[in-house]
């Protein structure tokens, strides 16, 4: 186990040394964030609509006392998707997507020679092939995750309204209480760590296979779960150091 | 010229490579033989430095390749063309894309003179009309001629092929043989390949090593091949009905 984790930091060493030209990363830095952004917008939407419907009405359900305003509804749904369903579940949802695919993409060139191919040219290949993905992966989490609090947001306004259990006004109101700006942030943040490690860990799982098909599905499964535990252990790190 | 010394690698506690001598000649294309498992692929990752060896030295012109400097790695690695047993082609890119990629990685040469050199390597292994092609839909004989333009698309002074015709019909076999052999005389390559398919070595083995468990245990060429006191290698090559029928 520590002999992994030491493997993974000098991995993530080699992504920075004998880097080639800036221009070569730029384009494959704008082909990644469509890969890993565009492409994933569909899902973390979905999902994060639903989790927010969701949170809103078993809130509503589980709310009884009738000295509790029903605008605490949505000050609940707000601040549950700001701070943790949004961030940390979108990224949980990205580690199965996008990890999944990082780890897979490099299993297979490893497999099949490509990443061979791109050392005896003398090209850094774990630099070449990985460093896109993981600023592409920094550069568009937060931004799917921005999206993902406001769509969680307004799922829980939608089904709340529709199911009668708030009024569009008790919602707004609830919406605008005791608001922190801090929480943003702290959500942008969590964001960012996440990525470097759903990106970095994939990365690390495919680019070290070794073996065949077999291995690559085994390497794309690891980088899924390993992704997983070190989201929820940043998870409970961040939260921690930042909002005690 | 190549020249290895005294190359020796273990893996765990199975020693692949026995301390190998041997000598490759520019204009003159090599080939390292032998049985499944008895290191010649292990002694072509040693050569282009996918693997590092335990001890030995391979010096490329006077250049010792293992010396550490990393920037003289960098610049023999750049004189270097290799074509992977799974020509190994970059699956995201197209056939033109491929051949272009060492150029647009490591020269700073114009778009134009870029793709016309891409196009001209491709004219070379004939499939200048395949440039927009995917890897995934061309065949395997092909995607070796791709691997082989990609290789000298940087007029490289050294072609490594491991097993160019594996998984080939003999006639393609024989048009990538000749291919390797036309290239190797026509610019004067140090051309090193592995192989086990006795069509290469009988038309184009000017040099033949014979590998046996580690070690090598012959030199010479496609002349004296079938006519040498080794018995490894004699059982080697009268695996092949067609020698066996030959030699009665």
């Amino acid at each position: 186990m520590l002999t992994r984790i030491g493997d993974y930091f000098i991995f993530l060493g080699t992504l920075f040394r004998n880097r080639e030209k800036m221009g070569v990363y730029l384009r494959l830095i704008i082909d990644e964030c469509m890969s890993i952004g565009v492409g994933s917008i569909f899902i973390v939407a979905l999902v994060n609509t639903f989790i927010g419907a969701v949170t809103c009405v078993q809130t509503a359900y589980n709310l009884t006392n009738p000295f509790v305003p029903k605008n605490i509804i949505a000050l609940i749904v707000r601040d549950s998707s700001i701070l943790e369903l949004a961030p940390t579940l979108s990224c949980i949802v990205l580690a199965g997507k996008v990890g999944s695919n990082i780890a897979g993409e490099l299993g297979t060139m490893r497999i099949s020679e490509q990443i061979d191919a791109l050392e005896v040219m003398g090209i850094n290949s774990s630099s070449y092939l990985i460093l896109p993905k993981v600023v592409a992966s920094v550069l568009m989490f937060p931004l799917l995750v921005i999206m993902a609090a406001f769509l969680s947001i307004l799922g829980g306004y939608i089904a709340g309204t529709l199911a009668g259990v708030i009024s569009p006004e008790e919602y707004v109101s609830g919406l605008r209480f005791e608001y922190k700006p801090f929480g943003v942030t702290f959500a942008l943040i969590k964001t960012v760590v996440f990525a470097f490690l759903v990106s970095t860990i994939s990365a690390y799982q495919g680019y070290n296979v070794k073996g065949g098909a077999l291995e690559v599905g085994t390497a794309s499964t690891s980088a899924v779960t390993n992704s997983c535990i070190a989201i929820v252990a940043a998870d409970f790190v961040l939260t921690q150091v930042l909002l005690t | 010229m190549i020249d290895i010394k005294n190359i020796a690698k273990t893996f765990g506690d199975r020693q692949v490579l026995k301390g190998i001598d041997g000598c490759f000649e520019p204009g003159q294309t090599s080939l390292i033989i032998g049985g499944s498992g008895t290191g010649k692929s292990v002694l072509l990752k040693c050569m282009i430095g996918l693997v590092k060896p335990d001890a030995g030295e391979v010096i490329y012109d006077g250049r010792d390749f293992l010396s550490g400097d990393k920037d003289l790695q960098k610049e023999i690695r750049r004189e270097m063309g290799v074509l992977f047993q799974g020509s190994a082609l970059f699956d995201s890119k197209t056939v033109l894309d491929n051949v272009r990629f060492p150029l647009d990685m490591l020269t700073d040469q114009s778009e134009e003179e870029k793709l016309d050199r891409a196009q001209e390597c491709l004219k070379r292994v004939g499939l200048e009309n395949a440039g927009d092609r995917m890897p995934s839909e061309i065949s395997g004989g092909m995607k070796k001629r791709v691997g082989i333009a990609r290789a000298i698309v940087l007029n490289p002074k050294y072609l490594f092929c491991d097993e160019p015709n594996s998984g080939l019909d003999p006639l393609t076999s024989i048009k990538i043989d000749q291919l390797i052999k036309e290239i190797t005389d026509e610019y004067k390559v140090t051309t090193v390949i592995i192989t086990h398919d006795m069509n290469s070595m009988m038309e184009i083995g000017e040099k033949i090593m014979f590998l046996y468990e580690g070690n090598k245990l012959w030199e010479g060429n496609s002349d004296t091949l079938t006519h040498s006191n080794v018995d490894e290698l004699n059982e080697f090559i009268n695996a092949n009905k067609l020698i066996r029928e030959m030699e009665r």
